[in-house]
């Protein structure tokens, strides 16, 4: 026992003089009647395990108590960890549902259940051995023949096919609950392509942000060392030396898509998508901006059968042609092997204490959900018997129990309206019966005082040299209200920290940037892909849309103020020029400024595990403020100052990447945007506000949009003219907002591309814009007039388009 | 019987497509005791950077290419020539329908010819209430498996119209069924539909069909085209036959197989992925010609 915890509290109910803080958390919390509890026992009495940290719970007051769990919630939000929810209407983002309350587990009862899970897992390694090889569990009667040819998880092209590292299991999940007597049973395998490491990852680091004095000295196991295990075990596994590690996603509009970033960025794995892949004489290979890079480890976030539209579904605009191809060449490992998602079939679990005997000699050490296959006679014959404890559902479905495609067996039957022997006979063997399972329940938080709602934990295993890892936590579903079926979180269920809590102190371990430490090796990481790159490009390019126009917006309701007559002749200049861009001076936070920020915000989404947590949370800043805008009707001095603000904020975004970015290939095509970007985007205000026939003012106007006000007092002692204006912001080049300084960083920047250094001859980007640049350097005031400024701003769209061409085609 | 064989099918893309992938299973089959391919060549053009040949699962020939330069136009070439045998029909020993799930059952392998890849829903093919509905209607009672494909064939054959126009290579088969309405594709798609609804194993075969002239012409070159139909699983005994419901008969010596599964996603006879922005257009030409009297010794099927 923790000889840190203090002595057993008295149970609920237990008269007392002055009001003790544990009893008022605890309220009249009582384990529900015919279901365990984790928080306490059968007798009432809290479980050693949970005595400590009930103890500090109840020793923060309630203000206190709720500051620290918008501590845990803010630093989700900041983080942009989000989950997808499908409805009819399409799918939107929401915050991740933490409960604030971790579920506590003995070490003791975690090994027992470590030894189980690791079991299953060697266990269904053999089975997907055997259905992707000799098929003997079929030939010999263990498992039925109609079960694996019609179950459309078992991939007919990988029949025969050896994966490269020899295993076709490396990453699984497991979702266990508990059972009334206190034992742990499997509630469902995830062998295909298991989600929530990462949110696991994620709800720890929330959780311990709420209770940081605590955790430090609970006993509790770290993350860390898993994952680490995990990473050197693939990247052991690669071919090449330069290589990297590749998780496959199918992108952002997956439900897990925050997921699959983040492990890119812990693990410092790279994010690819189908299209970014290219198959060649049986290799992957990546498409990057420096050409072809072959990869040979993908831990893939994509149903198998979108990964290769070629031999798989033939529908997938997810995959990549001839995937399947190199994995049969031997030259690329999956996580999981394709087809391995054929072991989540919920029949599967009906064979699986049989099929344990038989490989394995051994009776399954933590049973599964009991179930009954109803193609087979006797088993139909059982259910139909004990029909008031049956749920039913497909028969080949690999969703959970409490998914929603199962049903109470007396309610399917009584809809029918039919015999229950006669329906279970005519669904024969698309139908499997599982026994109703009853979840133990845990602790959760609700106006200051905990109660039990029922709960399952999903627990990780991974691969590595030395066998089975488990993950010493994970995280609990909570249901809400009292309802098992209302785990799902798309159906309101909470997520809950695990902490596996050992009697002795455990070492603490982190791979979270700016902790842990010890051996590094600098790595040149040029590999940058194609598609990143391309979003990186786009979104320095919108950013700087966005910035000029608030710039112009700023401009015209500052004038608004002075003269207050929108059809003086300056007003109308400036509301035709913004016009083109389709933005309203009128509305100046409407939709064409959002649209320009949600692209950004959608190119930066794609690219998230290239970003610092700090420029996303900005970038989504900017968003809000934009959004919270577009509500209120500011005219004037009011919206003058509010695009002040928005202007800041985008400063803020553009400083956090330009100072804080490492200067990987991926900031500097940021930078080219931006560059080309702005020089255009001067280019058009010069052309117009530096016309000889604009009207009065126009000349200040372009050095205030231009941010050179200022620098124009300080070097010309002359009032505005358009030559000094047109030396400042188009010819000047220790202005940063000149155009021919931004030409100047942008050849900066592509002269360090891959394919142009030094190159000779030129590549036909090089040379264009070296003539562009040189074109407008020999100019003087007097020579740069309106129309060739109109021609520069072709010439930069025209650089524009080389880049595109070169690099992301 | 001798065929020579000629197939060509050509691609034109409205702007160069790159990077292209395909998968080819356009060479007739050897079948023991029925086909034998003589010799075959597949020639595309432009030649591919890759090229590799191999079974799939179902023990299909394939030739997967890929294109690494973009290319207005490809075209696939295959020349073959079959020898094809054909039996008489024999005695009916499959079993009545009612003993046909247990037979089924019985059959403990996952082996390509095993039933069991053959009876539930398949990615071109849903089992549909109405299509199944269609099958018991046409079953009697005692009827055999093997009585029974040739009444729900039949049926078929009667009740669709042959329509090259109504339908396309993505149509759905209860759509086709409903219209009653379509070509070989959509005729063999509804009758697996049909069979599996009732419980008799069956899959897809894509093949050449040799066509006659109507009479008093001459054979036209290029006019045949690539054909389907149906096999069916009428238990141990017996195994797989083969019926043509676009032309009411069962499979002979006109028929040419190429490849087996268990619907045309399965046998395509090109699948390809290109990269391509532009629009494409396809022909297709295919002349079966038969040999007699070419070889000595050759009875003719």
């Amino acid at each position: 026992m923790n000889d840190r915890a203090p002595p057993p509290q008295p149970a609920p109910g237990t008269p007392g003089n002055a009001p003790d803080p544990v009893a008022q958390l605890l309220g009249d919390y009582a384990p529900l009647p015919g279901m365990a509890d984790e928080l306490m026992d059968g007798g009432g009495c809290l479980r050693p395990v949970w005595q400590s940290f009930i103890a500090h719970l109840a020793s923060l007051d309630e203000a206190t108590r709720a500051a620290h769990f918008a501590r845990g919630d803010q630093y989700l939000r900041d983080a942009g960890v989000f989950y997808r929810l499908y409805n009819e209407s399409g799918s939107t983002e929401r915050d991740w549902p933490l409960s604030h309350v971790p579920v506590i587990v003995a070490e003791e009862e975690w090994t027992a259940i470590a030894e189980g899970l690791t079991q299953r897992a060697d266990l269904l390694e053999r089975v997907a051995q055997d259905l992707y090889g000799p098929g003997q569990l079929v030939a010999d009667g263990h498992l039925p023949a109609a079960l694996v040819a019609g179950n459309p998880e078992w991939l007919r092209p990988l029949v025969g096919v050896v994966p490269r590292s020899g295993y076709h299991l490396h990453f699984l999940a497991f979702e266990i609950g508990r059972n009334p007597d206190g034992s742990w049973f499997v509630l469902g395998d995830r062998t295909q392509a298991p989600s929530g490491a990462g949110f696991a990852l994620e709800t720890r680091v929330a959780t311990t942000r709420i209770f940081p004095e605590h955790f430090a000295q609970a006993n509790v196991h770290r993350l860390a060392p898993f994952f680490r295990a995990f990473r050197d075990a693939l990247n052991g596994q690669q071919a090449g030396d330069g290589d990297r590690v590749g998780i496959l996603t199918p992108g952002p509009m997956n439900d897990t898509y925050f997921e699959h970033t983040y492990i890119a960025r812990y693990l410092g794995f790279m994010l690819l998508e189908g299209e970014d892949l290219v198959v060649q004489d049986g290799r992957v290979m990546v498409r990057t901006v420096a050409g072809l890079h072959p990869v040979s480890v993908l831990w893939r976030r994509l149903d198998a059968r979108y990964a290769d539209p070629l031999e798989l579904d033939p529908a997938s605009q997810l995959g990549t042609a001839g995937m399947v191809g190199a994995i049969r060449a031997g030259n690329l490992m999956l996580v999981n092997a394709l087809g391995s998602g054929v072991l989540e079939t919920r029949a599967l679990q009906a064979f699986l204490p049989k099929i344990s005997r038989v490989l394995l000699g051994e009776e399954l050490k933590l049973p599964n959900i009991a179930t009954w296959w109803c193609g087979d006679p006797a088993a139909r014959a059982y259910a139909a018997q004990h029909a008031g404890r049956m749920t039913v559902g497909p028969a080949l479905s690999t969703g959970l129990p409490f998914d929603a495609d199962t049903t109470e067996l007396d309610d399917a039957v009584q809809a029918a309206g039919m015999d229950t022997a006669a329906w279970l006979a005519e669904r024969g063997g698309g139908l499997v019966a599982q026994e109703a399972v009853t979840l133990s329940t845990a602790p959760a938080l609700e106006e200051g005082r905990l109660s039990p709602h029922p709960m399952s934990l999903r627990v990780f295993l991974a691969r590595a040299g030395d066998g089975w890892h488990v993950m010493p936590g994970g995280f609990a579903r909570i249901g809400r209200g009292r309802d098992a079926h209302a785990l799902a979180m798309q159906r309101g269920g909470a997520v809950a920290d695990v902490w596996i809590a050992s009697d002795g102190p455990v070492e603490p371990d982190t791979m979270l940037p700016g902790e842990g430490g010890g051996r590094f090796r600098r790595r040149e990481v040029t590999m940058l892909p194609s598609r990143a790159a391309d979003n990186l490009f786009w979104l320095g390019r919108y950013v700087e849309r966005v910035e000029s126009n608030v710039r112009l917006l700023r401009a015209y309701h500052l004038r608004l103020t002075e003269t207050a007559n929108p059809d003086a002749p300056l007003l109308r200049g400036l509301a035709d020029f913004l016009e083109v861009h389709d933005v309203d001076v009128a509305a100046p936070f409407a939709t064409p400024l959002f649209d320009g920020i949600s692209r950004a915000r959608g190119c930066a989404g794609k690219v998230r595990d290239r970003f610092a947590i700090d420029g996303w949370a900005a970038l989504g800043e900017l968003s809000d403020s934009v959004e919270s805008l577009s509500a209120i009707d500011l005219r004037g001095d009011d919206a003058a100052r509010a695009l002040g603000r928005l202007l800041r904020q985008t400063a803020a975004f553009s400083g956090l990447v330009h100072e804080n970015m490492y200067r990987f290939m991926g900031w500097r095509f940021l930078s080219i945007g931006r560059a080309l970007e702005r020089a255009d985007a001067t280019a058009r205000l010069l052309s117009t506000f530096a016309d000889p026939e604009a009207v009065e003012g126009a000349l200040d106007l372009a050095l205030e949009v231009g941010d050179s006000a200022m620098s124009h007092r300080r070097r010309y002692s002359v009032s505005t003219r358009r030559e000094t204006v047109v030396d400042m912001l188009a010819l000047d080049d220790r202005n940063p907002r000149s155009i021919l300084y931004q030409l100047t960083e942008a050849m900066e920047q592509i002269h360090a591309l891959p394919g142009n250094e030094g190159q000779m001859p030129m590549t036909p980007l090089a040379r264009r814009l070296l003539e562009v640049h040189t074109g407008l350097a020999v100019q003087v005031p007097e020579t740069l007039d309106t129309e060739g400024l109109i021609a520069l701003g072709g010439q930069i769209a025209e650089v524009s388009g080389l880049v595109e061409e070169a690099y992301f085609g | 019987m001798l065929y020579d064989i000629t197939a060509v099918i050509a691609y034109d893309y409205q702007t160069p497509a790159g990077a292209g992938r395909n998968l080819a299973r356009l060479m007739p089959a050897t079948v023991p005791g029925e086909q034998r391919l003589v010799a075959g060549t597949l020639c595309a053009d432009p030649v591919p950077d890759e090229r590799i040949q191999r079974t799939d699962f179902f023990g299909n020939a394939m030739v997967e290419m890929s294109f690494r330069e973009a290319t207005r136009a490809t075209s696939f070439r295959v020349q073959a020539r079959v020898e094809r045998t054909s039996e008489p029909p024999g005695l009916d020993l499959s079993p009545p329908m009612q003993r046909l799930p247990d037979e089924i059952a019985a059959v403990h392998s996952l082996a390509p010819e095993a039933p069991h890849h053959f009876l539930g829903p398949s990615p071109r093919v849903r089992l549909r209430d109405e299509m199944t509905e269609y099958a018991c209607d046409h079953l009697a009672p005692g009827m055999t498996a093997l009585a029974a494909v040739e009444a729900i064939g039949r049926a078929l054959h009667r009740d669709m119209r042959f329509d090259a126009a109504a339908t396309t290579v993505d149509t759905d088969p209860a759509e086709a069924f409903a219209k009653r309405h379509g070509v070989c594709q959509d005729f063999t798609h509804v009758m697996i539909a049909c069979l599996r609804g009732v419980g008799i194993p069956a899959g897809y075969v894509s093949g050449y069909l040799r066509t006659l002239p109507p009479p008093g012409q001459e054979r036209l070159a290029g006019a045949d085209a690539m054909h389907a139909w149906v096999r069916a699983w009428v238990g141990r005994e017996t195994g797989w036959i083969a019926f043509d419901p676009t032309n009411d008969a069962m499979v002979g010596a006109d028929h040419i197989r190429v490849a087996v599964g268990r619907d045309y996603d399965d046998v395509a006879p090109l699948r390809g992925v290109l990269r391509t922005g532009g629009g494409q257009t396809s022909s297709q030409k295919v002349d079966v010609v038969p040999l007699e009297g070419a070889v000595s010794g050759q009875p003719s099927g």
